[in-house]
């Protein structure tokens, strides 16, 4: 067994079954990887029908090209590639004019200067849960430059480390850490508009108090949505 | 200007501005770490930031767990691969 292989093996494949194109081998590698892949489509591509084409697509090229594998990185990262190079293919088809993510990140996406500066992190979890934040979450991604979207999705949605990012994207381990910064703190601001306006509502819903009553009866309304008693 | 948008204009605040997301990650270097973490002891707006920073990650982090590959696009997925019969 060579380096490759037990790689792939720590991975929890068999790459000898998956060459072999095994069907009941190959369907454990979709099985692994189909929930992460179509996440990623879906949050670059937005449609449905073009993160469907996505995965599909990823998934036949790499049946034909497993023979070809040639182990440098985890199946996962080579997985990945896949599908971001697919994905990034519709997006040019679409919108001719989009930017390479390979091209250097210019100065209209660099560091957000934060100018919300509200905290928010007090509000109930179920704030946080609800049909409307998520939406909110969705379009601040939406949202974000390709270049800065697409490391947010491999990082922090799919849970990617730096080295395997800079492996799927072809970029150094620097360039992924400074766009992932980027986009952070471009989502936190984001979000810091939306939540600190629920901070507000939930302050204004009591209107004739202090700030130092108004702040306890926040803490009481977090501490009854955790279900624990005021007394407590 | 509004209390919640005061623009963070302090000099010190925007030279740490690159080192808060690995900082959240646990990644940042000690010295550096230490930098940080002094200059949050006075700088109230700073450590808002770091705050809500992490919670924005945490966040996205939490509802992307929830997100699952929906059934009918699933099923799709195996038969175009001729692999139903391990569709589970």
């Amino acid at each position: 067994m060579n380096d490759y292989e037990d790689k792939v093996r720590d991975e929890g494949f068999s790459l000898a079954l998956l060459q072999e194109g095994d069907p009941e081998e190959f369907s454990r590698l979709v099985d692994a990887y189909s929930n992460k892949i179509y996440r990623l489509a879906l949050k670059m591509l937005i449609q449905q029908q073009d993160a469907e084409d996505v995965l599909q697509e990823t998934f036949l090229k790499a049946y034909r090209g497993l023979k070809k594998f040639d182990g440098r990185s985890k199946v996962s990262t080579w997985l990945f590639r896949i599908a971001t190079n697919e994905a990034l293919m519709v997006l040019r088809r679409k919108h001719p004019d989009f930017v390479s993510i390979d091209e250097p990140v210019d100065s209209e996406e660099g560091e957000q200067e934060p100018i919300q500066i509200v905290d928010w992190c007090c509000l109930p979890e179920n704030e946080f849960l609800s049909e409307e934040s998520r939406e909110k979450l969705d379009i601040a991604v939406e949202r974000l430059p390709e270049s800065l979207r697409v490391v947010f999705l491999l990082r922090d949605i799919n849970d990617l480390s730096t080295h395997e990012t800079a492996e799927v994207l072809g970029l150094s381990e620097t360039a992924v850490k400074t766009r992932l910064s980027r986009a952070r703190l471009r989502l936190r601001e984001e979000l810091s508009t939306y939540y600190g306006d629920r901070v507000a509502v939930l302050r204004e819903a009591q209107p004739h108090q202090t700030k130092a009553t108004s702040n306890k009866n926040l803490e009481i309304l977090i501490l009854r949505s955790k279900g624990v008693k005021e007394n407590d | 200007m509004t209390e919640t948008e005061k623009k963070h204009e302090h000099n010190k605040c925007r030279q740490l501005l690159g080192t808060l997301s690995e900082y959240v990650d646990g990644e940042l270097s000690e010295d550096l770490c230490q930098v940080l973490e002094h200059h949050m002891e006075n700088c109230e707006d700073c450590r808002v930031v770091v705050d809500t920073l992490r919670k924005t990650v945490n966040i996205y982090h939490m509802t992307a767990e929830t997100e699952v590959l929906p059934s009918d696009i699933r099923q799709r997925l195996y038969k175009s691969l001729n692999i139903e019969k391990y569709s589970g």
